[in-house]
């Protein structure tokens, strides 16, 4: 109950709180020696984007993709707007025909509308055009979902990065197993490189969205789900949980920002250095909290509370088990967690 | 009330027509309903968290008693309708009381085999599995208990009032009832126990 | 530790303490007047205890328009809320009840309610029947569905209301993350009306079926009698999934089971599965019976037989049999994979292709009419082309990949809107003007009715056009506030300005409804549109026995062409009648449901068992009861039909 009320209570201050934090780590980021070049880049960054949220001849942001999987999508949506105008025009132009010829005031007070059962030769038309069309369609959706379920367009000889996004509460998890870095609320990536992203949910049901980077997937507590994508532009996006998750859910966003591949080192560099190692008990702190700023970790939570990886119902492989047993040999983890934990069976 | 001699009793009148129909279309949307709830049991029946597994979970002697208590209850009553359509009030009832009484026996095997399984330190809570394989066989045990009431009371309507259109009526749409439970069973009892003991 | 989720009456929100004031002073003025009047007498023999279609109809739309009110109030505090950036109106609590009981409201006790009570009045009638097959029945899931609503909506004065979505996805809305009863009352309530609604599917199927009048084969049926009856075939096997879904919910939530649990093996996305495997046919359900509506009314003021009857009945066969194999597309974005998700974007994308033959049918229809605009001719019209935007976007919607961008935007609540409100709102209004006249025996005025739809059209597409561009630029839906640095604010605003366009348009059209009851002429033919179907072949308002002879049908639009050939559809002289009685049983029983229902939502168990073995007795009552119902004798139908202005 006391979690409920401060749940709350930190949500009625939430929005000053995270503005604060906002700029105060942007200040703190520039105090922290970045460079000239960095601090134009982030000022133009903000700068785009407040251009672009502001003026209305600027494009939406679904269809203002900044990486393959969001360009593959934003060409389907434009492509499926001209063929669902064409449908509506055809409709449009018929109704109103219909609507200015057949009026009764211009029938004349002795016409009889004649009795028409239908035309064989007609409905067959009208039932075959739009089955050519939804065949075109479904071949349309099954090739860009292939696409965007795959190692972007481009990128396919390239090693992705993995990053691990797991939502508690109001916030965002992301871990870097390769660096050994974790960051709250923020996610840097490299532009030119491959991003997967692998999604899971310390509770309800999230959905983890960078509009200008890729579609949105469901981060669920049993099992993880992947969004590959890639950068094209560096720049600061927007990210956000879509899934309504209870109280805190309006507030429940993250900077997205592609950079570099040197920027994007420099800054992996200085968080290993300067970053505090994550401890369990930190971790299950940071659980349990509501709403914080941004932070960063000198090391992930996923040396002692792993993913539910290869978790299909509920059942892990016997390969997982022993990966987990080892991992909680080195640190045992408490079963007061949120998550998915099996038995091994006897 | 028109009754029209040429059809059995049960089907005698426009209303008892209406009756039966609507009773199949309820079947219907029963079907839908148990449906779902093997569905749901094929979902979990692998989820069984910390509590025990259908294999450790299951006897086959119960439940093979239920099986034959509740089959050879769909015979008898199928007995019951043929001896009321051929106006035999007192076999007809007789078949209705032993198919009521085979149907006591199920259910007090039933129950039997829940205390068992609440013994064996499995729950409606403990898992996934038992939550759902408990649903699954509760309903069922549910919609028996509510045929020995309902069958009571037709029994009891017929003594009273004999063999008329409306009870007779009442008598059939009873046993469409429970022949569907006999079915629903069938399929618990092959898809349920005998897979998971396998 | 006094807490919100303890709280037995909200007392802490001023809007919902104002609210809970306005009721009680409402009921109780309600009380006093029935009482001065001296009408408690009057209200239990005519209404509560009725078993006439005609007026469980009645008593259905009275209960949806207040419903309709109570919802619309919750889409403009949204609207409202959302109006301006970082606005205060609400808080993220409050906001996320009312967004949440908005849902369920319009969608099971407005859309439903309407459409059965539609259903309810004018079936019977079109067929040629006294009533439906059960009318008991009837009543009980009449009486049912009411208090399953009024269950619903004490909820957020009485312990809470339910703050998880009208989807209530777990685990949000396990106990742990929604620990108040708000739940257990959406669990319940629907749960109660639901099995309503299943009842009078089984009823409509075996009248439609079985009480047909002769002559009338399956393909010489009305197109709403045609709606109606697969409607019902859906309602048959979609609602037990729901009661499946909600009687696990209520067991994960008070009994401790682990359906949809994190640990011990259950599983979430279960229940989205099988809410959708309901949710997405119940959609039809709201939507079926609206085409049939507009059938009726374009082909009646169009002068014209409905064009490509045959293609229309198997169009609305193919989509009901489509609406089981879609459920998945609402949740393209849970990675299943390519495989899974393509097979259902095209499953989805075919029910474009009978609804696309249904709409140029219509359109079809009017070529070479004589097109008249009536008030529900107008609704029908305007359906046509907006109708076609809410189709094509659920194109869209339902290209998989593409969703993996609309999906929880602000793009899809715009798409089910434009679905929603002109597929089934502007086919209820319309109806509710169209078949007025025949229940109460005259016309609404047209004058404020065209006012009203004005209003409605306009303002409809003012308040949801601009959230398919929020959507496109990013934002989600659900969301009880937003940043100005967002951009999101004026388009926002004009959404408000268009939401407070439809409150004034449904203002009007009750306005309208005062003003019709106390000043519109009453009309004397019982047919004043000049219509087709036989529900216009008897009296307006009708007697309760529908029709003093059955006619006799020869052909589709039989009362239509026995006007036009001067025939006459019945013959013979009038036989006595055989009516069924009223009872009070059905009123009461759901009385036992109602007290059940609320004890268990606080999970009071000794008084849910004793309700719920008063459920049982009445049941056992019902079985012993020997009830065949009345005859009217050959005098009493001529005296009436000679009051009424002539042999029918």
């Amino acid at each position: 109950m006391d979690r409920y009320y401060s749940r709350l209570s930190a949500l009625k201050c939430s929005n000053v709180k995270l503005l604060t934090i906002c700029s105060l780590f942007t200040r703190q980021l520039i105090r922290k020696g970045y460079s000239m070049k960095k601090k134009w880049l982030l000022l133009s960054a903000f700068f785009a984007m407040a251009a672009v949220l502001a003026g209305c001849e600027n494009p939406l942001m679904v269809l203002d993709p900044k990486g393959p999987n969001a360009e593959t999508l934003s060409d389907t949506i434009i492509m499926s707007i001209i063929v669902m105008c064409g449908i509506l025009f055809v409709v449009y132009v018929l109704y109103a025909y219909m609507l200015v010829k057949y009026r009764a005031s211009k029938m004349g007070e002795d016409y009889e509308p004649p009795h028409v059962h239908g035309s064989t030769k007609l409905e067959i038309i009208w039932t075959i055009i739009p089955i050519i069309i939804v065949v075109f369609l479904s071949v349309i959706t099954v090739q860009s979902t292939k696409e965007v379920e795959s190692k972007p367009l481009g990128y396919e000889d390239q090693e992705p990065l993995v990053i691990y996004a797991a939502s508690s509460n109001w916030k965002w998890h992301f871990s870097y197993p390769e660096e050994g870095i974790e960051t709250v609320n923020y996610v840097n990536m490299p532009v030119d490189r491959p991003v997967e992203f692998r999604l899971y949910s310390y509770g309800p049901i999230t959905s983890f969205w960078i509009p200008q980077l890729a579609g949105q997937k469901y981060a669920m507590s049993a099992h993880v789900t992947k969004i590959h994508l890639a950068a094209d532009v560096p720049g600061s996006y927007m990210g956000r949980n879509s899934n309504f998750n209870g109280a805190g859910y309006a507030q429940m966003e993250f900077e997205a920002q592609a950079m570099t591949a040197a920027d994007y080192d420099e800054w992996v560099n200085d968080v290993k250095n300067t970053a505090p190692e994550l401890t369990e008990s930190e971790f299950d702190e940071l659980l349990e909290t509501d709403f914080v700023g941004r932070q960063s970790y000198s090391s992930t939570h996923l040396e002692f509370k792993p993913a539910p990886e290869g978790h299909h119902h509920g059942t892990p492989t016997a390969a997982e088990e022993d990966s987990a047993e080892e991992e909680m040999e080195t640190a045992p983890s408490s079963d007061a967690d949120h998550f998915h934990h099996q038995e091994a069976e006897e | 009330m028109k009754i029209d001699e040429s059809l059995p009793l049960e089907y005698s009148t426009e209303e008892n027509r209406l009756k039966i129909l609507g009773f199949w279309i309820f079947l219907g949307a029963e079907i839908a309903l148990f449906s779902t709830l093997f569905a749901v049991y094929f979902t979990l029946h692998n989820g069984h968290g910390n509590g025990p597994s259908a294999e450790e979970l299951f006897k086959i002697t119960p439940v093979m008693i239920e099986t034959v208590l509740l089959l050879t209850s769909s015979f008898t009553i199928g007995l019951g309708i043929h001896a009321m359509r051929l106006g035999l009030k007192k076999a007809m009832m007789t078949f209705f009381v032993i198919t009521l009484v085979l149907g006591l026996g199920f259910l007090g095997t039933e129950i039997y085999e829940f205390v068992e399984y609440i013994h064996e330190g499995a729950t409606i809570q403990t898992s996934a599995f038992t939550s759902s394989l408990m649903t699954l066989l509760g309903t069922h045990g549910a919609h028996v208990t509510f045929g020995l009431f309902w069958g009571t009371a037709i029994l009891i309507q017929v003594a009273k009032r004999g063999l008329t259109p409306e009870t007779a009526n009442k008598s059939f749409i009873f046993s469409l009832y429970w022949h569907f439970l006999d079915v629903v069973w069938i399929f618990i009892f092959s898809f349920v126990y005998l897979k998971g003991m396998m | 530790m006094e807490s919100h989720e303890q709280q037995f009456l909200i007392l802490n929100e001023p809007m919902i303490v104002a609210a809970m004031i306005s009721i009680v002073v409402g009921a109780l003025s309600l009380v006093i007047g029935v009482t001065y009047f001296k009408k408690w007498g009057y209200l239990w023999r005519e209404w509560i205890t009725t078993v006439d279609h005609k007026k469980i109809g009645v008593m259905y739309i009275l209960v949806a328009l207040v419903m309709l009110f109570r919802g619309g109030v919750d889409a403009l505090l949204m609207r409202g809320q959302t109006a301006m950036p970082e606005n205060g109106l609400l808080d993220a609590q409050h906001y996320n009840e009312i967004f949440t009981t908005h849902g369920v409201i319009m969608i099971l006790f407005m859309a439903m309610p309407f459409i059965i009570g539609l259903m309810n009045v004018v079936t019977p009638l079109q067929i040629g029947a006294r009533d439906v097959a059960f009318p008991r029945l009837n009543s009980v899931s009449f009486w049912l569905f009411a208090v399953g609503a009024g269950l619903f909506n004490i909820s957020f004065i009485i312990g809470g209301s339910p703050d998880a979505g009208w989807s209530a996805y777990f685990p949000l809305a396990s106990l742990e993350f929604s620990p108040t009863v708000g739940n257990n009352y959406y669990a319940i309530s629907l749960q109660i009306a639901g099995l309503g609604t299943l009842m009078t599917g089984i009823n409509f199927l075996v009248t439609i079926l079985k009480m047909r009048a002769p002559g009338m084969t399956l393909m010489k049926m009305p197109m709403f009698t045609w709606s109606i009856l697969i409607t019902n075939v859906i309602i048959v096997f979609a609602f037990p999934v729901l009661t499946v879904a909600l009687a696990l919910m209520t067991m994960d939530r008070q009994f401790g089971t682990k359906f949809f649990a994190m640990q011990d093996g259950g599983m979430d996305m279960l229940w989205a599965n099988l809410f959708w495997v309901w949710g997405h046919p119940e959609v039809y359900i709201v939507i079926l019976p609206a085409f049939g509506i507009y059938s009726e009314i374009i082909s009646t003021f169009a002068r014209k037989n409905l064009y490509g009857y045959k293609s229309m009945v198997v169009s609305m066969v193919a989509i009901s049999l489509l609406s089981f194999v879609v459920w998945a597309h609402h949740f393209y974005t849970m990675g299943h994979g390519v495989m899974v998700n393509s097979v259902f974007s095209i499953t989805t994308m075919l029910i474009a292709v009978p609804t696309g033959v249904k709409i140029f049918n219509w359109l079809l229809t009017l070529h070479k009419g004589k097109i008249s605009f009536t008030t529900p001719m107008l609704y029908s019209l305007a359906f046509i082309p907006i109708f076609t935007i809410g189709g094509v976007t659920g194109v869209m919607l339902a290209m998989a990949s593409a969703d993996y961008q609309y999906h929880n935007t602000m793009f899809l609540v715009a798409h089910f809107h434009y679905v929603l409100i002109p597929g089934t709102v502007f086919a209820v209004i319309a109806g509710f003007h169209f078949w007025f006249p025949k229940v109460f025996g005259f016309r609404l005025n047209e004058k404020l009715g065209k006012l009203a739809f004005w209003f409605i059209t306009i303002s409809f597409n003012v308040a949801f056009f601009p959230l398919f561009i929020l959507g496109l630029n990013g934002m989600t839906r659900r969301m009880y506030t937003y940043s100005e640095s967002t951009g999101y604010g004026p388009l926002n605003m004009l959404s408000f300005v268009g939401a407070v366009g439809l409150g004034i348009g449904f203002i009007i059209l009750v306005y309208n409804l005062y003003w019709s009851i106390r000043y519109s002429p009453r009309d004397e033919t019982g047919d004043p549109w000049d219509a087709r179907s036989l529900e216009w072949a008897t009296h307006g308002p009708v007697p309760f026995y529908n029709f003093a002879r059955i006619p006799q049908v020869n052909e589709l639009d039989a009362f239509w062409h026995a006007k036009k050939h001067n025939k006459q559809l019945w013959s013979g002289p009038i036989e006595k009648i055989h009516m069924p009685s009223n009872s009070g049983m059905p009123f009461l029983m759901s009385g036992a449901f109602f007290a059940a229902g609320f004890c268990l939502v606080f999970s009071w168990w000794i008084p849910t068992i004793i309700f719920t073995i008063l459920i049982f007795v009445f049941m056992a009552l019902r079985s012993f009861e020997q009830d065949h119902g009345y005859y009217v004798s050959v005098e009493e139908v001529e005296r009436i039909e000679r009051e009424l202005g002539g042999d029918k």
